[in-house]
Order: C-alpha cells, then structure tokens, then sequence
C-alpha cells in the first residue's frame, strides 16, 4: 500500500502472460494526484490491458501494482456492450456503482452534455452519447483516480476538444490523477503531463513537454484544427510482421524488454513533428 | 386448507415462481442458460446419491450443484476448451453417472418420469415448508447484493474496477442458483426447472423498462404460468410441471405480439 503523498498508482515491471503469450511486459508507469498519463501504441499493443492493471482488474504475471490505500477508482472501459436483454436506462446507468442524488446526476450529465439523455435506453445512445454518459458516470463518481480507456472514441470532433476541456477541468477541480488510453495514435491530449508509449512493453515515455519545442508544442496542440500531432520515435528495434522484435544486433526475440542484453541504449528518444506517418525506425545507437 | 392437494401444488408453484423469476432474469441477462440446464442435470446425480447415503434428496442436489459449479469455474482457468464445451461435459456428463448410480440400485424403485419432470401435484406441506425458507433466502440475498450483482452483470471489468469483489459474487450467484435447483428438483424436475428461468424472464423483458421491475413482473409472469398450467392440468388431465411451462411459453408469445415501445417507452426530458 502506498501512503499519501505517494502517487496514487505505481507499477513495477508489470507485465501480463496468458496463454504464454506476453500481452505486455515491463511497464514501469506511476501516476500522481492532479496528474494526466496518456497511454499511446498501435492496436494490440497492451493499452487496455495495461490500464487494467493499474485498476487492479488483472493481476500482474510479474512484477507489482501498488496503489494507494483507499484509493478510489472510476473507469471508462473501451468497449461496453449491452445487451437486448437487459433494460437499462441512462439513469440507471448512472447509479450502477454508486448512489446518487438527482442534482448530482443532473450536474454530471449536464458538463458533458448529456442531460437530455436521461431517460434514454442506453442501448440505444450512439457511439458519442455512450462515451458522454459513461465519462459523466465518471466523473460523478468523485474519483481520486480515473481510469478512460478511448473516452472519445465516436465522438465528433467539436464534441472531443470539448471532452478534452472537461477531462482537464475534472483534473483541475478535483484533483484527481487521470490515466487516458488514447483512441489516437497521432493525437494526445494537450493537457497531458506525461505520455507513454506502449508497444508490447514501453517503447518510450516522457513529458510532452521535454520532448518538443515549446513553440512546436504549441503549434502542434494549442490549435487542433491544423496539422496532425504526431510522435515520431526512435527505436533501438524493429516490430516484425509476425510480432517477434528484431534488434539493433539483428538478432530476433519473441519479446522486447529492458535489460535483455539487447538494448544497448538505454534512452530512447521521443521527437515530434509537423508531418509524416507513425513510423518505428531503428536508432543507430 | 393446505390438505387440499391443488392448493398445495398452487402454494409451492407461486413459491417457485417467485424466486425463479429474479433469478431467471440474471440467468437472461449473463446468458447463464446452459449453466442452468447443467446444475438441473447434475441434481440428478444429487438424487442417486442422496438414496445411496440416505440423506435428505435436497441437501445432496444443493451439494452435487454447488460441486459442479465451482468445477466448472476451475475447469475454466485451467482447460482451453470452451465453456460451453465444458457445461456440455459436465451436463450429461453427471446425468449419465446419475443415471447408472440409479441403475445400480436395483432396491430402489424410482419413479425417473418424476424425476425428469417433477410432479407438483404430490407436493407435501414439507417441501412447501423447504420452497418459501430457501426461496426467503435466495430473495433475501438477491436483494441484498442487487448492486454488485447487476453491476457485474453490466459490465465485470468496471464493477472490478470500481472496488466490488467479481470472484465473491459470481460464487454467491451460482450458490443461489444451486439452492434453487435443489429445492424445485422434486416440484417441477430436472428437464424444466431452466424453463421456469428463462421463459419468464424473457416474457418480461418486453414490458420492463429497468432491472428492478424486470425481475418483479418475471415474477409475475412465473406466477401467472403456475396458476394457468395447474388449472389446464386439473381440467385436461394433463401432467402439471409442463402444463406450466406450456402456459409460459403461450404467455412469452403473447408478449411478442405486443407493441414495442408500449411500455418501455423512451422520453426526451
């Protein structure tokens, strides 16, 4: 258990085995109170699952999960499905975990623009009025740590910048510390504190703001509507077809992880640019 | 008034219907009918072994139940094979070995039609004594642990996330899914107790609109087909326990007929 002042989650070269198959391996990852940590990688690259984790819904296979004692959690899963079978209302949504009084219900909704789907049957809401819903569940939840996994995924662009306000705006208010997957390789969040980047095990991470020119960041983030935000990233391997690694000696391993004897640089290096795609390039170090 | 054999049948068939209706509408909604069936046919060997070791024919189903239950869920973690695969193991697998231990015992006379199908008609003021304490009690629990179990039900990785113990209730549900099964073997049979599960609930999805009233108009409807199925089986000379299910299925269609959003209609605030 981790007391106050620690951060509110930590995990040690957590990783996940099922089937003998590594989902994720060797994350290190902390997030503090009033902190925002977006978690960005291709598909299949351990996202979800490492954000489970740090919920305590899956046990690490090694390593450690530690979190803060009393500590408590709201989360945004990716994908909720339900079924024909169960009917259930937004507002019963809204009290699934929780009691709740009408005023606060109408106030969560309200700051994500969902009040009017109050007595809608959530199995019929679109994409975006699902993720509003479900982040105004959230967020009435008066977390200490929020756990969105792809919070704007199906919603319109306008909509996103203003979930993105909200996010910020609960993080500001409540001080709660935020880990977001986000839905978008190319974009992240302006008010992120810290990004990392996951590819089977964490290719690299650091503050967006070390990482970029000021000037750049600003450009990049302060005006959305412009170009891609993009990482581009230096490796020191390369991800096969097939998923095994090939590193810088050319040899090739079913898994990258830090300190496997084929990592010659420690560092790895985070650069953003105006244009271009999400590459992997093998660094010459 | 209990000496009246239909009044008996009427008072155990409302007792059964009024905890299999709850019930049934999670065994709807985590498409738990297989799982059902499984713990209805492992009750027959619960019955084998109860003639065998000579204790009561409720306690040995609820034991042999709960015993395929949790066999399930740790075939599960360890087995590649699908979990329908494995229910479907489990299944026949202890009504075949239920079947043979009753084949065994040749001092035995049993009557297996009974067996299969229950015969409410010959409930005593025992079982009528059994059906409303264990029903009080599955109630009670289904109550009690509403919000951690609908919240599962909803969405486990949130409810884990959230700070509710998954593992802890999904055992609780498959214990009071055990106790049913155990105390409704004798009244309504290995073959339909799932029916009495499923049918009402589905029945009563059309005209809910939440959970809570889901759960109590599947009671309803439970209900509903008991009185219906015993007075067709009093009047036709038909045999009770699928008298009843046949009437919660004409009702289930009936419901179909129903407009939609009749009852459940959505509003604009």
């Amino acid at each position: 258990m981790l007391k106050r002042n620690d951060p509110l989650v930590r995990l040690t070269g957590s990783g996940i085995c099922r089937n003998g198959r590594w989902l994720v391996r060797g994350v290190d990852l902390a997030v503090q109170s009033g902190e925002i940590v977006t978690l960005i990688g291709p598909n299949g690259s351990g996202k979800s699952t490492t954000a489970k984790m740090a919920l305590g819904v899956l046990k690490p296979t090694e390593g450690s999960v530690t979190q803060r004692q009393g500590l408590k959690s709201a989360y945004v899963p990716q994908k909720v499905a339900i079924d024909w079978t169960l009917p259930l209302r937004v507002d019963g949504l809204m009290r699934l975990t929780q009691n709740l009084s009408d005023a606060d219900m109408h106030a969560a909704l309200d700051s994500t623009g969902a009040a009017h789907l109050l007595k809608r049957e959530v199995r019929h809401l679109s994409g975006g009025e699902f993720q509003r819903v479900m982040l105004a569940r959230a967020v009435a939840r008066k977390p200490d740590f929020l756990v969105l996994d792809e919070p704007v995924q199906g919603v319109d662009f306008a909509g996103e910048i203003a979930l993105y306000d909200l996010i910020k705006q609960v993080r500001d208010q409540t001080g709660c510390g935020i880990l977001m997957v986000s839905h978008d390789l190319h974009m992240v969040m302006a008010a992120t504190d810290q990004v990392i980047c996951l590819n089977g095990h964490v290719c690299c991470q650091g503050t967006p703001e070390t990482v970029a020119g000021s000037n750049a960041y600003k450009q990049l983030f302060g005006d959305r509507a412009g170009a891609l935000a993009l990482y581009q990233h230096h490796h020191d391997h390369q991800h096969l077809p097939d998923g095994r690694v090939q590193h810088v000696d050319g040899s090739v391993t079913d898994n990258c992880h830090p300190g496997d004897g084929h990592h010659h640089d420690g560092k790895t290096s985070m650069k953003r640019v105006a244009h271009g795609s999400f590459r992997i390039e093998r660094d010459a170090g | 008034m209990l000496d009246d054999f239909f009044v008996r049948a009427i008072v155990a068939g409302l007792g059964i219907a009024a905890v299999t209706g709850p019930l049934g509408c999670f065994v709807v909604w985590r498409k738990l009918a297989y799982f059902g069936d499984t713990l209805a046919h492992a009750a027959l060997l619960g019955v084998a072994l109860s003639l065998l070791l000579n204790v009561h024919v409720t306690l040995a189903v609820f034991v042999v139940a709960i015993t395929v239950a949790l066999l399930l869920l740790a075939l599960q973690k360890r087995s590649s094979l699908s979990s329908d695969a494995l229910l479907g193991m489990l299944s026949h697998g202890s009504l075949a070995i239920g079947l043979l231990a009753l084949a065994f015992m040749t001092w035995v006379r049993l009557d297996l039609m009974g067996l299969l199908f229950g015969d409410l008609l010959a409930v005593s003021k025992t079982d009528i004594a059994l059906i409303y304490a264990g029903g009080a009690f599955v109630l009670a629990a289904i109550i009690w642990a509403w919000k951690p179990l609908f919240a599962i039900t909803v969405n486990r990785d949130l409810a884990a996330a959230e700070g509710y113990n998954v593992a802890a209730y999904d055992v609780l549900l498959m214990l009071l899914l055990a106790a049913v099964v155990a105390v409704s073997i004798k009244i309504v049979g290995v073959m339909l107790i799932t029916s009495l599960l499923i049918i009402p609930a589905g029945a009563a999805r059309r005209v809910s609109s939440g959970p809570f009233m889901m759960a109590v108009l599947s009671a309803v409807i439970g209900g509903l087909s008991v009185l219906g199925g015993l007075y067709a089986s009093l009047t036709f000379n038909t045999p009770s326990g699928p008298s009843v299910v046949a009437v919660a299925l004409v009702l289930f269609v009936l419901g179909l007929a129903l407009p939609v959003n009749r009852f459940t209609q959505e509003q604009n605030i």
